[in-house]
């Protein structure tokens, strides 16, 4: 029933309305002193604007998916360690598999060249 | 608060398992076999295709279901396990020769391959939503790649990105599709989503989520106006990988599509039963105009697939016993003639250079009368043609919807199955009615692919003369 | 015997077979042998499962099922093959004729290089024909249907080279799918309507289940018909046929004269019992086949080409089976279908000859005075033109009289004056072709010192030509003797009540029942002498004009320009349907092409080519546009099925 969304509706006010006065108060009492650096969205990132084709090393793609890959894994560790009583063997035989799973990847990456900057 | 251990039967997943281990070692082996040796790592992965295939036989009849109701091993199911795994095999056996002409032949194709086999047969058996869903990412994942496998020839490229863009933008809308009917319903779980729709009526909510299920099949599935994709992609992608592409992610999808929606969604029949006829003609009509002009064999291929789409999308229209067998009957004979065609247009070709314009066919009849002779049987049987696979399929289809009551769209179909007759022709033409094209000299079909074709080329005769057996298991495919 | 009957198809199949796979690593006698002798052991088959039936007598009606081919549910199709008198005779006729023109080809064909194409084309013909003729359901029918129009494509194109005969393949093949839509039409409504296909089932339940002219009935009727009216070069559909002569001549004898083209009116003497129920269709039959008849006649009456006036001829002589079956005369239609295979068959094959001759030429304005040159190609062709002239107590005479009598004493009198005025026409135009291509002055001289290659692709010489004419060898002359003597006797198994028992009408019962009670003899009479009468004046004037007063149709054409004309461009009907059915036709999938294809799809794909040849700057542009395009045209899709589904 549309009533049943209400508090949802409730939400969204209050977060357009947080992120409106936090804008418009840090706008007012904030000091400015632009500087060419400080304009930029970002101040210590990426230049935003210039060529999309700008070149970038393959390898930096591969090393972010790679940590990507094993970093998200590692998050499952951390509910089946919560719980590793409760799952007993079963829990343990699992993890087991996925590990091994997840070496074998390991073991294919590091012989196909993977960790090698070079 | 005890944690329940999941219900799990391995055995019922035991196909996917097969493959899924098969690839696992296959990319083990991929480490330590030399270059001149892979050849074996594709064996390998046929040997494991086949084990599951004897896996899906084992468990026919078995009708059982684990993991909580998320998996069943029904006839159904195991009827299209057995579609996907031959599908795979003969892909193989066409990919052996192929990638070594094109230099890419590295162990991690065949990996590819069969994790999208797993995916496919993970779809297949599938009585979840989510791991329909899971089945349909691991299936498509595997494919962006191969789509691209050719990574010196920038069509191959563009066709793995075009693939890998829409194919997101299409699973987005399957996965809010399933909160949707989540959230309608309470469940992701096929026969729940059918109990509760049993006893309530439907909502706004429930019919965009059904809309939205509908497109994500539609896309994998390649039916107009979610089509758009597959020339581009078919054409650009490795031969045999748009091959395998062509027949087996369609039984995948149809499979998971037949079991949404006339298992989980029949109180909804009479909206997407409409939807589902419009797509139908649609697809039909536009795939088989689209294919008249193409020049290019593998673009046609590409839009005669989009047409077959829409035949079996009819045997979803006439909801029936004798309409599922039929749609599985159909997958299996458009698997066997595809790969067949497919595997023709592979033997033809010369190492690494293609023919794939249709005129570069000329006079193949006369060099290779006997590739010429399993090309023709094949694109005859993509027509429709007595006394082949393809008659049967469409027989078998268009009597379902005769049966129960949708008569004009069978009349549609047979139309269109008689436009199709003009380009499936049109390379027959060139074969044996054209003098022969320069270069035929010197090109010998590679052993693999002339067994590869073989077998095709029996299965679509068999399966066109011969059928009731075929018919038989097909018919006992009910789904649970 | 009955056991046998699936080793009539299967020979020629297994011949096909292995022509096909080996034919190439084969001598020419082995192609032969097995190409011929499939066929001819197929005839032998036959022959004895045609005393099998014969013997049965009332009893002739066997349904021998070979497997079941699709169950499905609670209904099945079955291989099944349905042997009574009507598919007995048609396998006779199948395989004996097939048989003599397989001969025929090992003389006719001997120098082609490729001999084991043919073969294996000319039997799996063969086969196809006679799952066609056997066939116990009208899906089987249809198989054979669409094979036999398979084959018939595969052998108009034969000699490929040639732009004619590659586009009269297509165009053969395009006519006759119109009319297998109408017919694949009929065949689904009958399975609506009777939850079958067998003919069994069929024919047992329409009279229950339906009474006389239902409108189901006629629809289900007229839609077959269309079918046959492809098939069998009925108009408006009969454009394919003159053309069809591009290919071989015995392909012409055997496909386009006394076995494919008839399958149309096999397939109506088959379905009698809708066709009886239907008199709206049955009528409808009737004139199409009589307006046909006289139609093809008149062209006939001005072509120059041998094999052309022999086409028309055919789809004439069609019209006149249509006419018959039309009047519900189902035996004299199949009478007349068979003495037309023999004497129709005989006309090609000595055209053939004459071609064979005269390496290629097949003007008849180039021949003339070959009756001393070829004196059995003459002999056969005179008692072939005696016979489908009418002339008395020839097969043709006998057929065509009784179709006419039928129609007559139907009540269908204008119908019957078509007829009669048709059967004038063609004993005129006949003679008019025996006397231009074997009497007259020869226009062409003799080249002794030229060894004439045998060539049979039509070729147009220019001007005055020279040739060393000579006799076929006698695997040509043999088959024709043989026709001959068939064209010749064949009509006296059904002879007219007023002159002796009419076998066929009793052999005939099991199928069509008890034949109608006989003519009055007066009537029989009269109507035998104003055919008589007819076909004796045609041939007639044809002698007067060609031979005793040769400047007669010089003038009558120069007088009658304006009708010549017309004659001579065959009624501009090919260039009326290429105006208003190919070219629109055309234009429509240009337009299709231009807007579908070239602008949304082939649009981002031409700018993707562009940016690919200049690889450097283009890259972000045709990438995202292009799939966004896409991506977009699916979100379009969406929101429609959405809303759809929304709304309902």
């Amino acid at each position: 029933m549309p009533i049943d969304y209400l508090p949802i509706l409730v939400m969204v006010v209050v977060v357009v309305a947080f992120a409106a006065i936090a804008l418009t108060l840090s706008s007012l009492t904030g000091p400015r002193h632009p500087t060419a650096a400080k304009l930029e969205p970002y101040e210590s990132g990426m230049p935003p604007f210039g060529s999309a084709r700008r070149r970038i090393s393959i390898k930096y793609y591969l090393t972010a998916v790679l940590f990507i890959l094993f970093d998200i894994e590692i998050i499952f560790f951390y509910p089946w360690a919560v719980l590793f009583r409760q799952l007993k063997l079963f829990g343990l035989v699992e993890m087991g598999v996925f590990v091994l799973i997840l070496l074998i990847g390991y073991v294919y990456v590091w012989r196909k060249g993977g960790f090698n900057w070079d | 608060m005890p944690i329940l251990v999941p219900d799990i039967n391995l055995r019922i997943i035991a196909p996917a398992l097969i493959v899924t281990v098969t690839a696992i070692v296959v990319l083990l082996g991929e480490l330590v076999t030399p270059a001149e040796r892979k050849r074996w790592l594709g064996y390998l992965s046929i040997a494991g295709l086949v084990v599951a295939a004897f896996a899906a036989f084992s468990l026919w009849g078995a009708n059982a279901s684990g993991f909580s109701g998320m998996v069943v091993a029904d006839n159904f199911g195991l009827f299209l396990t057995l579609t996907i795994a031959l599908s795979a095999a003969l892909s193989i056996l066409l990919s052996i020769p192929f990638i070594h002409a094109h230099e890419i032949d590295q162990g991690e194709y065949y990996v590819l391959l069969l994790a999208s086999v797993a995916g496919m047969i993970v779809m297949a058996t599938a009585t979840d939503l989510i791991v329909i869903f899971l089945g349909l990412e691991l299936l498509s994942l595997p494919l962006y790649i191969l789509a691209a496998f050719q990574r010196e020839d920038t069509r191959s490229l563009e066709a793995g990105i075009k693939y890998f863009l829409l194919g997101a933008f299409s699973s987005a809308f399957f996965l809010y599709g399933i909160a949707l009917v989540f959230g309608a319903t309470g469940t992701t779980n096929l026969a729940k989503i059918a109990a509760s729709l049993a006893q309530s009526a439907g909502s706004p909510m429930l019919s965009i989520g059904v809309g939205l299920l509908m497109v994500g099949f539609a896309f994998k599935v390649a039916l107009v106006p979610f089509h758009w994709w597959t020339p581009d992609v078919y054409d650009g992608a490795p031969t045999t990988v748009t091959a395998f592409m062509s027949v087996a992610v369609k039984a995948a999808a149809f499979g998971a599509f037949f079991r949404t929606f006339q298992f989980a969604l029949p109180a909804l029949a009479l909206d997407w039963r409409a939807v589902a006829a419009v797509l139908a003609v649609l697809t039909m009509t536009l795939g088989n105009v689209a294919a008249l002009l193409q020049s290019n064999v593998k673009r046609m291929l590409a839009y005669s697939s989009i047409a077959h789409a829409g035949y079996i999308l009819i045997a979803l229209v006439a909801m029936s016993a004798n309409g599922l067998s039929s749609a599985l009957f159909y997958l299996l004979a458009y698997t066997v003639t595809n790969l067949g065609a497919f595997g023709a247009v592979i033997a033809l070709s010369d190492g690494a250079r293609e023919r794939l314009e249709i005129k570069d066919f000329a006079g193949a009849a006369r060099e290779h009368p006997l590739v010429a002779l399993a090309l023709t049987i094949c694109l005859l049987s993509l027509a429709g043609f007595p006394p082949f696979a393809g008659f049967v399929g469409k027989f078998l289809i268009f009597g379902a919807a005769v049966e129960t009551g949708w008569a004009w769209l069978a009349v549609i179909g047979v139309l269109n199955s008689l436009v199709s007759v003009y380009f499936y022709l049109r390379p027959v033409v060139q074969m044996y009615m054209s003098e022969p094209a320069e270069g035929w000299s010197g090109i010998r079909v590679a052993p693999l692919v002339a067994l590869a074709l073989l077998i095709a080329v029996i299965s679509v005769i068999a399966l066109g003369v011969f059928p009731a057996p075929a018919i038989a298991l097909a018919a006992g495919g009910l789904i649970r | 015997m009955i056991n046998y009957l699936w080793l009539v198809p299967a020979l020629p199949l297994a011949g096909a077979a292995i022509n096909a796979i080996f034919s190439r690593k084969m001598p020419r006698w082995l192609v032969s042998v097995l190409g011929v002798g499939s066929v001819g052991l197929s005839f032998l088959v036959a022959l004895a499962e045609f005393f099998t039936v014969l013997g049965a007598g009332a009893q002739g009606v066997f349904n021998v099922s070979i497997y079941s081919w699709i169950p499905v549910g609670n209904f099945k199709i079955d291989v099944a093959f349905l042997l009574d008198p009507l598919s007995a005779l048609m396998l006779l006729g199948v395989t004996g004729v097939g048989f003599l023109i397989h001969v025929y080809s090992t003389g006719y064909m001997a120098e082609d290089e490729s001999y084991g194409r043919f073969f294996t084309y000319l039997n799996l013909f063969v086969f196809s024909m006679l799952i066609l003729v056997l066939g116990s359901n009208y899906l089987l029918m249809y198989v054979g249907w669409a094979l036999v129009g398979l084959c018939s494509y595969l052998l108009i194109s034969f000699w490929f080279t040639r732009p004619a005969a590659a586009a009269a393949g297509k165009k053969a093949f395009i006519t006759t799918r119109i009319g297998d839509f109408g017919f694949g039409l009929g065949v689904i409504l009958i399975f609506v309507t009777f939850g079958s296909l067998n003919f069994a089932d069929v024919f047992a339940r329409a009279p229950q289940m339906f009474q006389l002219g239902a409108p189901i009935i006629t629809t289900i009727t007229l839609l077959l018909f269309a079918g046959a009216v492809g098939k069998s070069a009925q108009l408006p559909l009969y454009v394919w046929l003159p053309d069809a002569m591009e290919g071989p001549t015995p392909v012409s004898a055997l496909i386009h004269a006394a076995t494919m083209v008839t399958a149309g009116v096999y397939m109506v003497a088959r379905s009698h019992v809708l066709f009886s129920l239907a008199p709206f269709s049955s009528e409808v039959v009737a004139v199409i086949g009589a307006v046909t008849a006289l139609f093809a006649a008149t062209i006939a009456l001005t072509q120059m080409d041998l094999k052309r006036v022999l086409a028309y001829s055919t789809i004439s002589q069609l019209g006149y089976m249509f006419l018959g079956v039309g009047v519900a005369a189902y035996g004299a239609g199949i009478f007349h279908l068979m003495t037309h295979a023999f004497f129709k068959a005989l006309l090609f094959l000595a055209a053939g000859s004459v071609m064979h001759a005269m390496n290629g030429v097949i003007d008849m304005r180039q021949l003339g005075g070959l009756r001393s040159k070829m004196r059995w190609t003459y002999i056969t062709f005179f008692a072939a033109a005696l016979a489908i002239s009418g002339f008395p107590l020839f097969s043709g005479f006998f057929s065509k009289d009784e179709i006419l009598a039928q129609a007559f004493e139907s009540g269908h009198i204008i119908l019957w004056a078509i007829g009669l005025l048709t059967a004038g026409l063609t004993a005129f135009y006949i003679f008019r072709a025996f006397f231009l291509t074997f009497h007259t002055q020869a226009r062409w001289t003799e080249d002794e010192g030229r060894k004439t290659e045998s060539r049979h692709s039509p070729s147009s010489v220019v001007g005055h030509p020279s040739f060393h004419p000579h006799e076929s060898p006698a695997s040509m002359t043999v088959p024709l003797a043989i026709l001959a003597v068939l064209a010749v006797v064949a009509g006296f198994v059904g002879m007219p009540s007023v002159m002796g028992p009419n076998f066929l009408e009793g052999f005939f019962a099991p199928v069509f029942g008890e034949a109608a009670a006989a003519i009055p003899a007066g009537t029989e009479w009269m109507l035998i002498g104003a055919s008589v009468a007819v076909g004796l004046i045609g041939i007639g004037v044809a002698y007067w004009f060609y031979i005793a007063s040769p400047e007669i149709p010089v003038n009558l054409a120069a007088q009658f320009k304006g009708i010549y004309t017309l004659l001579w461009n065959k009624y501009y009907v090919d260039e009326f349907y290429s105006a208003v059915f190919v070219e629109p036709g055309r234009r429509l999938a240009m337009f299709l092409w231009q807007v579908i294809d070239v602008q949304v799809i082939d649009g981002f794909a031409n700018g993707l080519g562009r940016a690919m040849a200049s690889f450097s700057g283009a890259l972000r542009g045709w990438q995202t546009g292009y799939a966004r395009a896409y991506a977009l045209l699916m979100l379009v899709g969406t929101v429609i099925v959405i809303g759809w589904l929304m709304l309902r």
